[in-house]
């Protein structure tokens, strides 16, 4: 989702210790920083919360595309909100990574370079007003199908993280879906507006949650493991069964014209999307993946004086007050 | 080691008269700076009246191995409860 494709690591360690430490996780017992821990489990969390992670930083984009030309005052103000909230989003998360002994730096550095991988979604544009509404409703809403459950995820400091961040998701979504409400039910052109958001964000967010389980090599040892919940497939129908009721109030329609009721399976059958689009976006070549990584290395080298600059006034500081005692 | 900043532990009150609750970490140049970012990273939406910061390696920790030895002794002396002792009923609320 966030964290789509995320491989698990093989773990060769005692077996002993590690019967323990899923007898620990099969009752339902938060495993903690200092606790022992498989490398394996070690390196999957790392490489998923920091996908999470880069995911909310990256997600900023965007909408923050938008902020300048919001059409009022107030949703200026609401997406800047939603957009600060995101930065703080990918904060816990970066701090739940580095209790499992990465650095910030470090894991920055892979988002930069491209050692690490950020959700696919956010490499596509937000081209009209429309889209931001787009994004909060469905972006923010396959987002949320993903957090909720993990808040029950085995590690501790990630579960927190998540905790917090549920609380504030649900914002996102219902700012979302209020602002692309306003156009569904405004003039023509900015029905029309809405519908073409929905258009194109419909399969790059059910995308969101990964390939289907049947070629999802890596879910067992996570789900095994507590840090994966629901399978991908679980978690896509439940996202169609709740978005397509809400696209329905506005008066949008889905664009899938398989997209139909299931009365004996209690769900709606839908397309899968262009899976062979997902790869390529994940490889590189989405519309704004390159757009996306200048910004963050640009903002992150941009920053470096500022960074430096602080740290060398902390330490000036400190010293004289070492000086002066 | 690199010109990062340090980590910070962040300590929060909820509300007035609640203890300080420990709600996550953050890097910082100094303890100045921290409470500044504490302020926008974990207080957005009122969540709180006062904050702490502390350098996480000044923290110091109870090691997860010597759980047995540290809390093991407390859960043998269920007298430290007071539903341990029988009161008559006709004594009343004690």
């Amino acid at each position: 989702m966030y964290a789509q494709m995320v491989q698990s690591e093989a773990t060769e360690e005692d077996p002993a210790k590690l019967g323990e430490f899923q007898a620990k996780i099969d009752a339902d017992i938060k495993i903690e920083p200092k606790d022992w821990m498989p490398q394996g489990y070690r390196k999957t969390l790392i490489r998923q919360i920091g996908q999470h992670a880069h995911s909310e930083i990256v997600g900023q984009l965007p909408e923050a595309n938008w902020i300048t030309r919001a059409p009022t005052l107030e949703r200026k103000a609401i997406l800047l909100a939603k957009v600060q909230d995101e930065a703080g989003h990918g904060l816990y998360l970066y701090c739940a990574a580095e209790t499992l002994g990465v650095s910030r730096d470090e894991i920055t550095e892979m988002l930069l370079d491209g050692r690490m991988k950020y959700s696919s979604i956010f490499n596509y544009p937000t081209l009209t007003w429309a889209d931001v509404g787009a994004v909060g409703w469905l972006v923010d809403g396959a987002a949320i199908m993903n957090q909720v459950p993990l808040q029950r995820t085995s590690y501790g400091p990630y579960s927190r993280a998540m905790i917090r961040i549920c609380k504030e998701e649900s914002f996102h979504q219902r700012q979302g879906y209020d602002a692309i409400r306003k156009m569904a039910e405004g003039t023509a052109e900015q029905r029309r507006m809405a519908q073409d958001a929905l258009n194109r964000f419909w399969y790059p967010s059910l995308m969101m949650f990964g390939p289907s389980d049947k070629d999802s090599v890596h879910s067992a040892q996570s789900m095994a493991w507590k840090i994966k919940m629901n399978t991908n497939d679980e978690l896509r129908q439940k996202f169609v069964d709740q978005t397509v009721p809400q696209a329905e109030y506005l008066g949008l329609t889905i664009p899938d014209p398989q997209l139909k009721w299931n009365e004996d399976r209690g769900h709606y059958d839908f397309s899968e999307p262009d899976w062979a689009e997902f790869f390529d976006v994940i490889k590189g070549n989405g519309p704004c993946n390159v757009d996306r990584l200048a910004a963050r290395n640009k903002a992150w080298d941009d920053g470096q004086w500022v960074r430096d600059g602080l740290l060398a006034h902390a330490k000036k500081k400190r010293a004289g007050k070492v000086a002066a005692e | 080691m690199k010109n990062e900043w340090p980590l910070w532990e962040v300590f929060i009150r909820g509300q007035h008269g609640m203890s300080h609750r420990h709600v996550g970490s953050l890097h910082a140049p100094d303890a100045e700076m921290a409470i500044k970012n504490a302020r926008d990273v974990y207080t957005r939406r009122n969540e709180g009246v006062s904050i702490w910061v502390v350098e996480a390696n000044n923290i110091s920790a109870s090691s997860p191995s010597d759980k047995g030895p540290l809390y093991e002794p407390s859960e043998s002396k269920v007298y430290r409860h007071p539903t341990f002792f029988d009161i008559p009923d006709d004594v009343g609320a004690m």
